[in-house]
């Protein structure tokens, strides 16, 4: 019987959707993502707000696992079945799909206009010349700490290296929190919340990742080598046991108050509101010496193409040209704090944090993670042996020095800058 | 010689004559060898065949034996890969003479006839092999974490603290711990194919033994043990597939790259990175499936081993 009456309501269902649709003559639009998470941010805010604005377009945003979402997405390319718009993550796999003629050029959409070159350097091809994805959000390392702490021990934000380790010491000294908590066991913190948060300050941003891309600069070069050398000073203000420690197990560290500094993506903030009891403040990675040009890592994240083989062209079209509005940039930075807008176009937040890690665009040079854009489509895999290295150098297995031989030695097996 | 050829063929003629075709014997064979072929046998050669394979401009091109080349032979490959293989002989060696031992020692407590609660521990030692290796991963995960694991807390009660360490971070211990957590989870299984061979050892034998004073260990070392040995074959064989094909508890507990610094590396977890690509990695069906092809050749050769040389040796006893 309830089997029964489920069919009914089933066929019922698709009777009158297709109805319905044929009637109004709607042109139904789905998103592939695989950021499961923002489902009810896009029901709820941005598709309405679209939708408002043009009627006769319905938008569905269908999201996969964030492990399978790659795999995935190249069946349904590869059957005809995909989505007309498509969630890009960023370079080589959208680029991928780019060249495999699955993504369609869309440099000369309106608006694209509205994002720098570094924003849209993620999805490009190599030369620049065509642009494939509109660039959604980006992500910003620094450092979140705890205030409270800090106010407790008469601790000033650190804006020097000296300065940093300074406060290090003295939160060690009084032995209530524990400095800092990162772990080296998942590798990937010890990289991209170590090495690639506080290593463009060394390389100078933009300018050492391009000289590295052109092979100009080699990363046993003294700029690449010195990031490497702080990380492994910072072991001794780790917590106990951090060999073994893991991501969560950091967050949960820092939220519930035992540690004092997070190295963090700004990812993090929307958790972090609404987990940790105490106020929190954040700054950029400390420069060398006060006054020096700081540089911050504004990794282009996520972005937005447009199925080459959808049937909805126009509509799809008139989709990217809102997402490279700043009217979306708006909606969508202040439903996530933490990924961040990259339209030129300043964008009005309400989270304090998310303000603050914002603001160092205006006084900071960005760059994005060094390990992408190219480098990494060899074997071995430079990001993935960044994460090991970084891991290596915290632990002490390697030295500054070997790390950056062993990742140096392994890029140039494969990798050959066009001169 | 003419007539006697005839002769022959008019027998083998009356001969199926009389025994028509046994078609009902395919009909009954034709399910299971279908699901078999289909799932195990081509998807076998498909591997096989991949791994002669290039991707080179979008298009497959045949290129011989050149993965197994750049395996072998480019030092970003072999290392890897020699590094997994010396990873993956230690894990089984941690399981033979750590699991296979254990398991034979609570067989032997198990069938002992004045052990009360034997349901009790027979499924309390089972049960972690039915869990599922994501909880296993995670529960030990959970229980070793220097942090929060109820392990450092527990070894302060009697004193070891000093003893402790993280030993899922450190490069020394972490395929240790992996091993004999690997162990836990499995010892169900020796433990239960050995309680079965001593339970089927007939009372007779047992009794003669006693008869002519043989009784206690001397009983077990010099009747049960030769009895029980083709089990005991079994299960190392059982160990070493399982070993050499195991993936999901690295995984689970160090995550693909099998951290620290390649330390907890097994070849499934090579395999897994070189075929679905990790990260920024971009998987390489090719070189994942040469991976995959040495794997079998490996687990192939174990096998052999152990047919020709260990069970044909084996003497198995009739009662």
């Amino acid at each position: 019987m309830k089997t029964k009456l489920l069919t009914a309501l089933l066929l019922g269902t698709s009777i009158l959707g297709t109805t319905g649709m044929a009637l109004a003559e709607d042109v139904t639009l789905n998103i592939e993502s695989w950021r499961g998470d923002d489902l009810t941010i896009w029901k709820d805010k941005l598709i309405p707000a679209f939708e408002a604005k043009n009627p006769g377009i319905k938008v569905v945003f269908a999201p996969s696992a964030p492990t399978e979402y790659d795999a995935a997405l190249g069946a349904k390319l590869a059957a005809g079945s995909a989505g007309d718009l498509i969630t890009c993550r960023p370079f080589d796999k959208s680029l991928e799909l780019f060249k495999k003629g699955n993504l369609a050029d869309i440099s000369s959409l309106p608006g694209m206009e509205n994002f720098s070159p570094v924003a849209k350097a993620a999805w490009q091809t190599d030369d620049a010349k065509s642009s494939f994805c509109v660039p959604m959000a980006s992500v910003i390392h620094g450092f979140i700490y705890n205030k409270d702490a800090f106010d407790k021990l008469g601790i000033k934000v650190p804006q020097t290296r000296d300065e940093f380790f300074a406060a290090l010491d003295k939160i060690k000294a009084d032995g209530t929190y524990i400095p800092m908590a990162m772990g080296t066991k998942d590798l990937w913190e010890a990289a991209t919340m170590g090495y690639q948060n506080i290593g463009p300050n060394y390389w100078k941003g933009e300018e050492g990742r391009l000289a590295l891309i052109k092979g100009e600069q080699k990363l046993t070069d003294p700029q690449w080598v010195e990031p490497f050398k702080e990380l492994a000073k910072w072991k001794p203000y780790l917590g106990d046991g951090f060999e073994a420690q893991t991501y969560p197990d950091s967050q949960n560290l820092f939220t519930l108050g035992r540690a004092a500094i997070y190295p963090a993506g700004s990812w993090e903030i929307g958790l972090f509101n609404t987990q940790a009891q105490f106020k929190m403040g954040a700054f950029p990675p400390p420069v060398g010496k006060a006054g020096d040009t700081c540089y911050i890592s504004d990794h282009t994240d996520i972005g937005m193409g447009l199925n080459a083989a959808s049937k909805h062209q126009a509509e799809a079209k008139k989709f990217l040209e809102w997402v490279a509005s700043p009217d979306f940039a708006t909606i969508y930075a202040n439903a996530l704090p933490g990924f961040f807008s990259l339209n030129s176009k300043p964008v009005k937040m309400e989270d304090p944090l998310a303000q603050e890690f914002v603001s160092w665009r205006g006084k900071c040079k960005s760059t994005i993670r060094s390990t992408y854009q190219i480098l990494s489509r060899g074997t071995p895999n430079l990001e993935n042996e960044t994460w090991v290295e970084s891991a290596n150098v915290i632990n002490g297995t390697d030295t500054p020095e070997a790390a950056a031989k062993k990742l140096q030695d392994g890029l140039d097996s494969w990798y050959k800058p066009a001169k | 010689m003419a007539t006697k050829l005839m002769a022959t063929k008019l027998m083998a003629a009356e001969t199926r004559a009389k025994r028509p075709i046994r078609w009902h014997v395919g009909v009954f064979l034709a399910p299971a060898v279908l699901v078999y072929t289909a799932f195990m046998i081509l998807p076998l050669f498909g591997t096989l065949q991949l791994s002669l394979f290039r991707n080179i401009e979008q298009s497959q091109v045949f290129v011989g034996l050149g993965n197994f080349r750049t395996l072998f032979g480019d030092p970003n490959w072999s290392v890897n890969f020699w590094n997994a293989l010396r990873n993956n002989v230690w894990f089984f060696i941690i399981h033979m003479l750590v699991q296979n031992p254990i398991g034979i020692l609570l067989a032997a407590l198990l069938s002992s006839p004045r052990l009360r609660f034997t349901a009790f521990y027979r499924t309390a030692i089972f049960v972690p092999t039915i869990l599922s290796f994501v909880i296993v991963g995670f529960a030990w995960k959970l229980i070793l974490s220097p942090i929060w694991g109820v392990a450092p807390h527990l070894m302060d009660f009697v004193g070891l603290k000093s003893f402790f360490t993280p030993w899922l971070g450190k490069e020394q211990y972490a395929l240790t711990a992996l091993s004999l957590v690997s162990v836990w989870q499995f010892v169900g299984i020796p433990m239960m194919l050995i309680y079965a061979a001593l339970l089927s050892i007939p009372d007779e034998v047992i009794e003669a033994a006693e008869c002519d004073g043989v009784t206690g260990m001397a009983q077990f070392w010099k009747i049960k043990l030769p009895l029980i040995l083709p089990s005991i074959g079994i299960i190392s064989i059982l160990t070493f597939v399982g070993n050499f094909n195991a993936f999901d508890l690295i995984y689970t507990a160090q995550g693909a790259l099998a951290g620290p610094n390649y330390s907890t590396d097994i070849l499934g977890t090579f395999l897994y990175r070189a075929f679905f690509g990790f990260q920024l990695q971009v998987g390489d069906p090719n070189m994942g499936a040469a991976i995959a092809t040495i794997m079998f050749l490996i687990i192939l050769a174990g096998v052999c081993v152990y047919l020709f040389l260990v069970q044909t040796r084996l003497r198995r006893y009739q009662f």
